[in-house]
């Protein structure tokens, strides 16, 4: 074991076909689209939080993937010492589509606020830091294709360079109606972790 | 010298409306000259709006030399960008194509333009990935290049993250170039939430009534305290960046994020360093609520003496660009001696008193400190010194 070995205490795979925690299948979607899948995961879950439907559908599943991941953290008035990271593909480009929509003709010309803050591909890393109360550094990359090895480096990063302890990372993407998500809770501590911070692990959770 | 996370700048380039080069745009800053233009009915747009636009013709007729035939293959954005990294890069001596150089290219909304039109461009240009491949490949670079997408604070936070590369020595160069574009899409969206001004920005003024946007591309070229000794112009000494946890489209009242990612940009420096401090170049977008709240963060970091000035009156903002841009001017007033005067701020009013500068002053200081903040509650603080001796005072002995 390297002193610098890092541990995964939680993970969750979002995707339209299910959502599974830790291993376990929580939900399976039988024949609903993207949102209407996502609104039921959120009443699956049980969630308080009126926020979420204002969302746009990335946010909504960085969200949704987020709270089932962050169950097993004990509650918190503010987190510190937490980071949050993703990664993702298309970034907000689903969410630039339907502003783009509300732009496009000039006799049909309604450019709304409340779609256009959507348009950042890190939006979804400020989301998830105000929705766990975390306060240490919000970083949002963006490349073709998951890339674990990417991940880890940056996570480790994170820890070697800040006084952040915990990371909740992973990556977060939502391009027309597909949902790919792979959030993770990530520290320095074995205990109660479900696996070591590698390449093969978060390749296999992100591939079943 | 030698110490882990200390990284040069070895050279800058900067394209925007004022200029191709650094020097040009220097010239101009120095002048007090901007580009910053009224538009009645530019992109199609219904209202009118305040922006500094790069002309597409001369951008052509500087890419045509370096692009030459291939220009077509390229978006406005791409062009800006090679063309602001070509300069750096040679500026620099690496080669472009080693396998240990990385691109880093810092972005908001890239391509968005292409969802208006796509004018035969592929779908995946939209990408912003795709984007930096363009770049990255232009220059023959083997390496998957790092996108960094955290709004307003993008470039500061490539910067960040170029320097962890290099003291984690996974790369010897870093390429960190930082380019956004203005469109219907951005300028329709700003309006829409009542941000832009119609007029001349006014950073930190009382009557301040909203930002200006602008089109730029900057780049510098980043390599570790070894390779970079005696070549490099000056230094990033440290970094911060902090989530408010507050709101996505609102800066926090009390500025807790952005005074923590000072105190972590400073957490690795000497009491000597903060004594050196010749400016603050704020982010100072001429918005209520961010000049407010910049003005917060500077007294409660106890600098409401240091002076403070903003670029957004000569550029307006960059978006993706603003912090690798901003980051090379104030080096260079550094260099010069000189800090800029925030230009389009008459009666400056905050809601705490800070020092803006409003006049072209001069300073033999080492030091200077970038703030800045954006959607998603990020925000981040750089600490950068010029090349000189002193620099070895400012960094504690057990890090060197």
């Amino acid at each position: 074991m390297k002193d610098n070995q890092l541990y995964i205490n939680s993970y969750v795979r979002l995707t339209n076909e299910f959502l599974i925690v830790d291993g376990k299948t929580v939900a399976e979607n039988d024949g609903m689209d993207a949102k209407e899948w996502l609104s039921f995961i959120y009443k699956e879950l049980i969630l308080n939080y009126p926020k979420f439907f204002k969302m746009d559908a990335l946010c909504k599943s960085g969200f949704l993937a987020s709270e089932a991941v962050m169950r097993k953290e004990p509650s918190a008035e503010i987190r510190e010492d937490w980071a949050v990271v993703c990664l993702g593909r298309a970034g907000s480009l689903d969410d630039d589509r339907n502003y783009q929509e509300t732009i496009q003709l000039k006799e049909n010309y309604y450019p709304s606020p409340s779609v256009f803050v959507y348009t950042l591909a890190n939006i979804v890393t400020g989301e998830l830091a105000i929705r766990h109360r975390i306060q240490g550094e919000s970083s949002c990359y963006i490349c073709e294709r998951f890339d674990a090895k990417l991940l880890i480096q940056i996570v480790q990063d994170v820890f070697a360079n800040t006084s952040a302890r915990h990371v909740l990372c992973g990556w977060a993407d939502y391009d027309a109606a597909c949902i790919d998500v792979l959030l993770t809770t990530v520290s320095s501590s074995e205990k109660e972790s479900v696996a070591c911070l590698d390449i093969s692990t978060l390749s296999d959770f992100y591939g079943r | 010298m030698k110490s882990k996370t200390l990284t040069g700048i070895l050279s800058n380039n900067i394209v925007s409306p004022l200029g191709f080069t650094t020097e040009e745009n220097w010239q101009a800053l120095s002048a007090g000259r901007s580009e910053l233009r009224c538009y009645e009915h530019g992109f199609d747009l219904p209202e009118p709006f305040c922006a500094s636009l790069l002309d597409c013709d001369s951008l052509d007729e500087k890419c045509n030399k370096l692009i030459s035939k291939d220009i077509e293959k390229y978006t406005k954005v791409e062009k800006m960008a090679i063309l602001s990294a070509a300069d750096a890069i040679v500026r620099a001596g690496i080669d472009p194509a080693s396998p240990e150089v990385v691109f880093v290219l810092s972005t908001t909304k890239g391509n968005v333009e292409l969802l208006q039109d796509s004018r035969g461009f592929a779908p995946e240009r939209a990408y912003l990935w795709s984007s930096a491949q363009q770049v990255a490949r232009f220059f023959g670079n083997p390496n998957e290049p790092v996108v960094v997408s955290n709004a307003c604070i993008s470039g500061c936070a490539a910067l960040v993250v170029a320097q962890r590369m290099l003291a984690a020595r996974r790369c010897r160069y870093a390429v960190v170039v930082g380019a956004d574009v203005l469109s219907k899409f951005v300028i329709s969206g700003f309006q829409s939430f009542k941000a832009l001004s119609p007029v001349l920005c006014r950073p930190f003024d009382g009557e301040r009534i909203g930002l200006n946007l602008g089109e730029a591309a900057a780049t510098v070229v980043c390599a570790r305290c070894e390779d970079a000794e005696g070549k490099a112009g000056s230094w990033l000494l440290g970094g911060g960046l902090c989530n408010d946890a507050n709101h996505i489209s609102a800066p926090s009242r009390t500025a807790e994020g952005l005074v923590r990612a000072f105190r972590q940009a400073a957490s690795d420096l000497t009491e000597e360093a903060m004594q050196e401090v010749a400016f603050i170049n704020a982010h100072g977008t001429a918005t209520r609520y961010n000049d407010d709240m910049e003005s917060v963060a500077i007294n409660r970091l106890g600098l409401s003496q240091v002076p403070v000035n903003s670029l957004k009156g000569y550029f307006g903002h960059t978006l993706g660009a603003a912090g690798v841009l901003e980051v090379i001017v104030s080096s260079v007033e550094l260099d010069e001696g000189k800090v800029l005067p925030t230009r389009g701020c008459i009666t400056p009013g905050t809601v705490e008193q800070i020092n803006v500068c409003q006049e072209i002053t001069t300073t033999n200081k080492n030091l200077f400190v970038k703030l800045i903040s954006g959607f998603g509650g990020s925000n981040a603080a750089l600490i950068l010194a010029k090349n000189g001796d002193c620099m070895l005072s400012f960094i504690p002995a057990e890090n060197l």
